[in-house]
């Protein structure tokens, strides 16, 4: 079954065609990556389906149901959840009060109990903080919980910014460049990490540069080059694909 | 748990009683007139707190929100219904006790409405405009929503200043006591001064609750992620307009109730409470107090708004807040009243210390 399905998207800023008629659809439970060159549109592609920008034309499906142009809470709401590529956390926030923002759409107390808190909020808040130890634990970073986010080594942080998404219990993920700035040890680490996910039963969409991580992990991969879908496929057709080494390694002719 | 939780309030009630003792064993009981008022400009003072440092917003306004509270209800406890008495809706509202007679100073019995239903009017009123105001505003972000707040507070200003209903430049005067159960007060009277403080202080007691749990619950942890990056805020499923919008709401509802007492307070109210130089300063001693530190922000805002009425700043009393505002956004942006600082000076003085006993030692 494909949980996301993007239909002959399109989206301009000013003269440049950021994102130009791309199709494409993520099977549930895949690990799907979107790869190319700088500028090629792949984050403006999150953005979209996230919600974070608006479309030109085309639609993006998430289960069979339009969800382009709703604003991002109530993407999240459906079940979506996105990592950002210069890692946006709560700089101001202890890592497990970020991870417990992650919780919010799993609880309901409003604006009554924040002034007058009744039984069943304070029992909530203290499912929401057990909820999101256990994930912080799970990730391997249950010595961080009380530290400030903000000062953080950029690895930690990434990795903080996971255990926010998934503290939002999501069907589909959205990783953008989960490797930028890593070095090798921890980019194999975000590596397992996101195999763990996948096993857990989340659908796992993501940008990446990294070529081994990406050749490691994905099923499919497509391939975006200024806004343009050139190729897609499992990641060994895509390694010897002429347009993709010709877009990556440049053009002998030139 | 729930003794740390309580801890800060303890304190506080302690600190109150500390202090009422002192100015009168002190002999200065009248100290306690400057402090009360202080009391009642703290409530907007702590609210604003979490709008500016935790929410992460900006409001220039707030004073206007201040004079939308004191002059409802300055207007609705001075005015004579007594030629009305025969519409439908002063009926009704005579009919169900929800009217006061007063003797105004020169004798003259005046039939207003009660200051309670007057409350309840200047709060639905505030609601509506901060919400005409906020919908839009709260958009905005940084300068713009700075430059479209100070524009809110001018229009107010001007309307207060140009109005006849409103006094013009004189204000409104002879507002009546604001009578409360059990036979309390709320008036400048001067054998009420210690009731008016205790008042005052339990008022402020309650708002600091409300404002404590917020802080501790979903809801202020939401605003304070809208503060972090509103981008991750909405893509975790916060609606951040939502969240803006009532904490906005709340702030300016916490203004309209301090303008509403510090009016009965004081007996009146001019235009000046609405003036752009009461929001900078509120908006001044939320830097001072730390920004993200409701407990430093009170207290500095007990401190400095009772030396600002002691007149202690003389004619350089707008001069003295825009300076400390700069002074601390340069230099102390976490503000003063922090427990760091507290350690930091613990240890500077053992070290001075040391090194005194060290000197004399070699001696």
């Amino acid at each position: 079954m494909n949980i996301l399905e993007v239909r002959d998207l399109c989206k301009s800023f000013g003269g440049l065609r950021a994102v130009d008629n791309v199709s494409f659809s993520v099977k549930q439970n895949h690990i799907k990556a979107i790869i190319g060159p700088n500028g090629a549109g792949k984050t403006t592609l999150f953005n979209l389906i996230s919600g974070s920008l608006k479309t030109d034309s085309g639609s993006i499906l998430y289960k069979k149901e339009t969800i382009q142009n709703s604003p991002p809470y109530k993407i999240a709401r459906k079940g979506l959840s996105r990592t950002f590529q210069n890692i946006k956390l709560f700089g101001n926030m202890t890592v497990l009060e970020n991870v417990m923002v992650g919780r919010h759409i799993r609880s309901r107390a409003g604006f009554l109990n924040a002034i007058m808190p009744l039984p069943r909020a304070r029992h909530e808040e203290k499912v929401t903080k057990e909820k999101a130890e256990a994930i912080i634990s799970m990730l391997g970073i249950g010595n961080l919980s009380h530290l400030e986010a903000s000062g953080l080594p950029f690895g930690k942080q990434r990795i903080v910014e996971f255990a926010r998404s998934l503290a939002m219990e999501p069907e589909i993920l959205l990783l953008d460049e989960p490797a930028a700035g890593l070095n090798i040890q921890e980019t194999e680490d975000i590596a397992k990490t996101i195999s763990k996910i996948r096993d857990q039963g989340i659908t796992i969409l993501i940008i990446e540069h990294d070529m081994s991580l990406i050749m490691d992990i994905s099923d499919t991969v497509m391939v975006l080059s200024y806004g343009v879908k050139i190729a897609e496929g499992d990641p060994k057709t895509i390694q010897r694909d002429k347009e993709v080494i010709k877009v990556y390694l440049g053009d002998d002719d030139a | 748990m729930t003794v740390k939780k309580f801890k800060p309030i303890l304190i506080l009630t302690a600190a109150m009683i500390v202090i009422q003792l002192i100015v009168s064993l002190i002999g200065t009981e009248f100290y306690l007139t400057q402090l009360t008022m202080a009391l009642y400009y703290s409530l907007i003072i702590i609210s604003l707190c979490i709008f500016i440092g935790y929410a992460g917003q900006i409001s220039l306004g707030h004073a206007a929100f201040f004079a939308i509270g004191g002059y409802t209800t300055a207007v609705l406890t001075t005015t004579n219904f007594k030629e009305y008495i025969g519409s439908g809706l002063i009926k009704l509202i005579h009919g169900i006790g929800l009217t006061s007679t007063t003797i105004d100073p020169y004798g003259k019995e005046i039939l207003h409405l009660s200051p309670w239903l007057a409350l309840f009017t200047a709060i639905v009123i505030t609601i509506i405009i901060a919400l005409i105001i906020g919908i839009p505003v709260l958009k905005l972000k940084g300068h713009y929503m700075a430059m479209a707040t100070l524009g809110f507070g001018l229009i107010i200003y001007r309307i207060l200043l140009g109005s006849k209903i409103f006094g013009q430049a004189d204000g409104i005067s002879n507002v009546p006591a604001f009578t409360m159960p059990f036979g309390l007060k709320i008036c400048g009277d001067s054998s009420l001064r210690l009731e008016n403080y205790y008042i005052a202080g339990f008022i402020v007691l309650l708002g600091i609750i409300i404002l404590y749990n917020l802080i501790h619950s979903r809801a202020g942890r939401a605003l304070r992620a809208i503060h972090g990056s509103e981008e991750a805020a909405g893509a975790s499923g916060i609606n951040t307009a939502k969240y803006k919008l009532f904490i906005f709401v709340l702030s300016a509802v916490f203004a309209c109730i301090s303008g509403v007492f510090l009016t009965h307070f004081f007996g009146g109210i001019g235009p000046a409470e609405a003036g752009v130089m009461k929001s900078v300063r509120y908006v001044a001693l939320v830097a001072v107090g730390g920004m993200a530190n409701i407990w430093g922000t009170l207290g500095m805002s007990l401190i400095l708004n009772f030396l600002s009425l002691r007149g202690v700043f003389g004619s350089y009393d707008d001069a003295f807040f825009g300076s400390i505002l700069i002074l601390f956004i340069l230099v102390f942006p976490d503000g003063i009243l922090k427990v760091e600082n507290f350690t930091r000076m613990k240890e500077f003085f053992k070290d001075l210390f040391k090194k005194k006993s060290e000197k004399v030692n070699k001696a």
